[in-house]
């Protein structure tokens, strides 16, 4: 069985990705299994750490539902027109035939903590001995008033990339000119704190060209947003007079959207749109709830391992747990992966396990070789994931340093992909 | 081993010394002296009244300028590029460590030229070359936010021999950027460096001469074991 196996995922990768649930189940004999729910910038990194350093000791199933990930990370510069859609799409053949994850493309629907399984949408039933829980995120219901799920085909929130993305980016270029571009920004904390900024200048660039007449109107319900001194300084310089920012201090909190009028409603006063991008109030992918590894919105988690607080067998990585200082970005969703890879594989190997280290940089583009960054490194405490240190770029830097910054994110993009598909 | 130590320390810990005094203008050094020493620079660069870009880019005005700034379409490398794009001026204590070890401080620079060891010597030439720059008015006065924090570097610790498989496991920062295949669009390549080149070059943005923002974040929080162990590392690494 176990040599049919290794045979098997040594030949052939399109096979391999499409490996059914119930021949997993049955190969998964005698080593250790590791089952990693959610395929993106945390769980195909962990399942590649896993894999590659553990050497065929560790059998590593990695569940994810689409056959192409988008990342979410870039699909702003998709928007602007700096890529293509299928620059920042990536499949699972290489995971599944250069390092021996067993890929398998279903929705995990529930998780018994008792009998340690997974189970799937498809009916199958996963054992693990540790479970890795690398969903992203979903919406908290609710969260905007006169927006529910079935809202999104008329008002996308595109903050999960793919066709909620090209969804936007076509009512983007369908705007009649002089039209009105409205954005609802979530509150904290949420996914990629510098997104919907670097999208609303991705905007604002396809409208400076095609669209100059045309406005752009945020409501927001924070008083302030990451890099905000570094975007409204483009605002002014790039986009002069397009785009308005509407605080809470104005009524940015209190907001109604309708969906088949396509009106937004700020503070009482009712505007009509012609594109309206609602990004909802998050909260952890629903499968941490149902696994019961949430507290509140979010799975709690120790920085050492990122074992979940409530279920030391699971991990939980990325935008789905509330661990500490770092923000919720791919970058940190990659760097806690390598950390819980270590911590995963000393656990069921007995392999050298090294103090947790983690980093976070992000990059934005502002308009055409305009970019701009920041980042931070933080360390494990008992409490939490703590700072360490920390820079921002600096308003009035010259074009070529911002130019600099932008072709660096060019290059972090390809090393970044690199290291979670191979 | 002996003379990797003792070209290591005189990359970080002289400059260091140097600027741990202040020095008057006047005092940089020795500009007659600095003249004769120059002759080593001259079959590639020019400095004074007229002076032109050569095999390296004319001198007048060093002071204060950004690297890779000389214009009139002197062709940099692209390491210098980058460095002047990080935000690399040419200020005294940045001089000095080029002049010590041009690539400790700019990776891939053009300027093949081995260093000046003795720091009379580095201080006589840019006595020197002062002479040519206007501004800043008064160099060490006006440039000192450039001092970098007193680091005393043991001999024991730069003898250390890095751990790869440690290595390999801090590498995994370095790779969420680093492409691990030598790829260099953007962002640099780490892989197979001479192990004392690297190790210099994440000192060097340890104690802050090296300009670019990340890099000293990350190498700020490195051990000179942790420096060591991903020398040992990427230097095989394929």
């Amino acid at each position: 069985m176990t040599l049919n196996r290794r045979a098997f995922i040594g030949t052939g990768a399109a096979v391999a990705a499409t490996l059914s649930a119930p021949m997993v189940m049955g190969a998964a004999h005698g080593k250790p299994r590791v089952v990693v729910v959610g395929g993106g910038a945390g769980g195909a990194t962990v399942a590649r750490y896993i894999a590659k350093d553990s050497k065929g000791e560790i059998d590593v199933t990695l569940i994810e539902p689409t056959r192409k990930y988008y990342t979410c990370f870039f699909s702003n510069l998709y928007i602007g027109g700096f890529r293509q859609l299928s620059s920042i799409g990536h499949t699972y053949g290489t995971l599944a035939a250069e390092y021996g994850v067993n890929v398998v493309h279903d929705w995990a629907v529930g998780i018994d903590r008792d009998a340690k399984t997974v189970s799937l949408a498809g009916g199958a039933v996963l054992p693990y001995d540790r479970l890795v829980l690398s969903p992203g995120i979903d919406f908290i219901p609710g969260g905007v008033n006169g927006w529910d799920v079935s809202s999104q085909n008329k008002m996308p929130h595109a903050y999960k990339a793919g066709s909620q993305t090209e969804l936007l980016k076509a009512q983007l270029e369908s705007m009649p000119q002089g039209g009105t571009y409205a954005m609802v920004a979530p509150p904290n904390p949420f996914r990629c704190p510098p997104g919907p900024y670097e999208r609303v200048s991705m905007v604002a660039h396809y409208l400076k060209v095609n669209n100059p007449t045309a406005k752009i109107l945020i409501a927001d319900p924070k008083p302030k947003f990451s890099k905000q001194a570094l975007f409204q300084e483009a605002w002014g310089t790039h986009y002069d007079g397009m785009i308005e920012w509407i605080g809470p201090d104005f009524g940015g909190d209190n907001v109604t959207v309708n969906a088949d009028a396509m009106t937004l409603d700020i503070d009482g006063e009712e505007t009509k749109v012609d594109v309206c991008n609602v990004i909802p109030a998050m909260k952890a992918g629903r499968i941490c709830e149902l696994a019961g590894v949430t507290e509140g919105n979010w799975a709690p988690v120790g920085g050492h391992t990122m074992q979940s607080r409530i279920d030391e067998n699971i991990h939980v990585l990325g935008d789905s747990c509330s661990q500490g200082d770092m923000p919720k970005s791919g970058f940190s969703a990659n760097s806690q992966a390598k950390v819980a890879a270590m911590a995963i594989r000393g656990a069921l190997t007995g392999s050298k396990v090294f103090p947790a280290k983690f980093s976070n940089t992000c990059w934005s583009l502002l308009e055409t070789d305009d970019g701009i960054k920041v980042g931070a490194t933080y360390e494990a405490t008992d409490e939490k994931i703590a700072k360490v240190a920390g820079f921002i770029s600096k308003t009035g830097e010259d074009a070529a340093l911002r130019k600099a910054t932008y072709e660096e994110s060019v290059g972090w993009y390809a090393g970044m992909t690199a290291d979670m598909f191979g | 081993m002996f003379r990797e130590m003792v070209r290591y320390f005189m990359a970080i810990g002289v400059v260091i010394g140097a600027l741990a005094v202040p020095v008057m203008a006047d005092h940089i050094g020795d500009a007659e002296k600095g003249a004769k020493i120059f002759k080593k620079c001259a079959s590639c660069h020019r400095v004074g009244e007229g002076a032109t870009h050569r095999v390296g880019p004319h001198l007048n005005g060093i002071f204060g300028r950004p690297a890779g700034g000389a214009g009139d379409g002197f062709r940099y490398s692209k390491g210098m590029i980058r460095a002047g794009n990080d935000g690399l001026i040419w200020e005294l204590d940045k001089l000095e460590a080029y002049l010590e070890n041009p690539k400790a401080l700019v990776s891939g620079t053009r300027m093949s030229f081995r260093g000046l060891k003795s720091h009379q010597d580095r201080r006589d030439v840019l006595a020197f070359l002062r002479q040519y720059s206007d501004n800043p008015a008064d160099i060490p006065e006006a440039s000192p936010t450039a001092a970098p924090p007193e680091v005393v570097l043991s001999p024991e610790t730069l003898a250390l021999v890095g751990d790869p498989e440690y290595g390999e496991y801090l590498a995994n920062e370095c790779t969420s950027c680093h492409q691990r295949d030598g790829g260099d669009a953007g962002i640099p390549s780490i892989t197979q460096w001479p192990t004392e080149d690297f190790v210099i070059a994440l000192h060097a943005y340890k104690v802050k001469i090296r300009v670019h923002p990340v890099m000293q974040m990350m190498a700020g929080r490195l051990t000179d074991e942790e420096i060591a162990a991903l020398a040992a590392y990427f230097k095989d690494l394929e």
